[in-house]
This record gives C-alpha cells, sequence and structure tokens, in this order.
C-alpha cells in the first residue's frame, strides 16, 4: 500500500507534500497520545490522530512516520504546515472518525505491527 | 569520524510547541554523520522523550550531546523540582504531568520507560528542589 492508496481508501486530501504521496505504507499507529506513538509505532509507519498541535509532527519525524492522516476533518494550522514541509512529511485530513479510518485500513491488509496485529 | 563531537543546547521552556527542536537538530546532524537508522532512531526517541520531560517538569535546561567512536551520550541537565521517587517515576504508566500537558498528547507515563527501553545505560540524579541530570549511552 502506498500513501495515495490510503488517500483513496480514506477519502483524504492531501495539504503538503504531495511530491511524497508514493511512499510505500507497511504499518498504521492510530492515537492521541504522543507518548504512545513515541513508545509502539513501527517503521513505515501511517499515524491517524485526532490531535492538532505541532507535537504530532515532531514526534512523526523523531519515528519517521510515513504521512500522518487527521481524522474527523481536522485542519493544521499554518505553522503545523510549513513545520511539515521542512520535515517532508505529508499530511492528510480524512472526514471519517478514527475508528472507522482505522478499521478501513485494516479491512485492506494493513496492520499495527505486532504481534497482536 | 573525529575523536569525540559535542553539542550543546538550551531548551527553552516558554513554547512547547518549540519542544522537540534539539532533538530534531540531532537527528540532522547523526544522518549526515553517516550513523546507522536503527542508533538514529534510538538515540531520537530518548532525546525527545528527555526534553519534552525538560519542558513539562523542569522549566528547560541544557542539553549536551557527545559523539564518540564508540557511543553515543546524551546529557539531560535541568533545574527543576526534581524527582521525588525516582523508582516510581521508572514504572510505566506513572506519571505526574498536568492535564494541559495530556491534552497536548503527553504525560502517558511513558517517557522514562521508553528512555531506558531505546538505551544501553541511563542514570539519573536528582536533589528535590535543585534539578535533575539524566545521562543516557547508546553504544555504537
Amino acid at each position: 500500500m502506498t500513501v495515495n492508496d490510503v488517500i483513496k481508501l480514506l477519502d483524504a486530501t492531501p495539504l503538503t507534500c504531495e511530491d511524497k504521496l508514493d511512499t510505500e505504507v507497511l504499518s498504521a499507529c492510530g492515537s492521541d497520545m504522543m507518548s504512545d506513538v513515541l513508545a509502539f509505532a513501527k517503521t513505515k509507519c501511517v499515524l491517524l490522530t485526532g490531535l492538532c498541535n505541532p507535537q504530532v509532527i515532531r514526534t512523526a519525524e523523531m519515528m519517521d512516520i510515513v504521512c500522518i492522516i487527521f481524522v474527523r476533518g481536522k485542519k493544521p494550522d499554518e505553522a503545523m504546515i510549513e513545520l511539515s514541509r521542512d520535515m517532508e512529511i505529508p499530511l492528510l485530513a480524512t472526514p471519517h472518525r478514527m475508528f472507522s479510518a482505522c478499521g478501513i485500513l485494516y479491512e485492506q491488509g494493513l496492520r499495527g505491527g505486532t504481534e497482536h496485529g | 569520524m573525529a575523536d569525540v563531537l559535542e553539542f550543546t543546547y538550551e531548551v527553552s521552556d516558554e513554547d512547547f510547541t518549540r519542544a522537540g527542536e534539539a532533538s530534531s537538530d540531532v537527528k540532522k546532524k547523526l544522518k549526515k554523520l553517516g550513523v546507522s537508522p536503527d542508533v538514529i532512531r534510538r538515540v531520537s526517541i530518548a532525546l525527545y522523550e528527555g526534553e519534552i520531560n525538560m519542558v513539562i517538569h523542569a522549566n528547560g535546561g541544557i542539553i549536551t550531546i557527545r559523539i564518540s567512536e564508540d557511543s553515543i551520550t546524551m546529557i539531560l541537565d535541568d533545574k527543576g523540582p526534581g524527582i521525588p521517587d525516582v523508582e516510581k517515576a521508572m514504572q510505566a504508566g506513572y506519571s505526574t504531568a498536568p492535564d494541559k500537558v495530556r491534552n497536548l498528547g503527553f504525560g502517558a507515563g511513558m517517557g522514562l520507560p521508553n528512555m531506558k527501553k531505546n538505551t544501553d545505560s541511563i542514570d539519573i540524579e536528582t536533589k528535590i528542589g535543585v534539578g535533575t541530570k539524566v545521562t543516557m549511552v547508546i553504544n555504537l
């Protein structure tokens, strides 16, 4: 799966870094707690979150997150968009809620990257 | 690589949105030096957790990074309130972070355990009312 596939599956709108949308995605992590993302996110992972602040992007940078998906139509502000461009991390916005967005990706074969799926 | 490279960062407490800038810069430097991706990831996680802790609990502080032939040492020195019970603070899920920090996505009590998990050694010197010095080493 690529970021472009994720966009189609989640009816998402790309907000930045449109040149990075063919990047491969191997796992996903859905959380509003950045502490948990720092403890559990795997490689080539997309992050689904309802949290919308610059620390989401910084956390994603530290974890080499492939792209960030803001659920329930949340929109990052200009400062966040600029930060994501600096970090070269695409930001997407999906109208789906967290549970549904995660479910759609899971249904298409994306997993959490742990032994529990 | 040169014998020992050293970088120092001042972490400010004024703006939580800037927390992580030092970790971000260290990550870029390590990439340029050709350090392995696995080590970069571990340094990034441990240092960013430490930097966030400094901002949340200690009104900022000083971060020193030493890179030698065989290890990367991260020293986080603050003049914060100190940690009353280090053993408790090391337990996963134990947190004293205020609600406003939790609303920002932190304070789940995963910071120190995660710093330990990602480093080869962690040493915490702390004194109530004086400050805390965390020294973490990752072997290369």
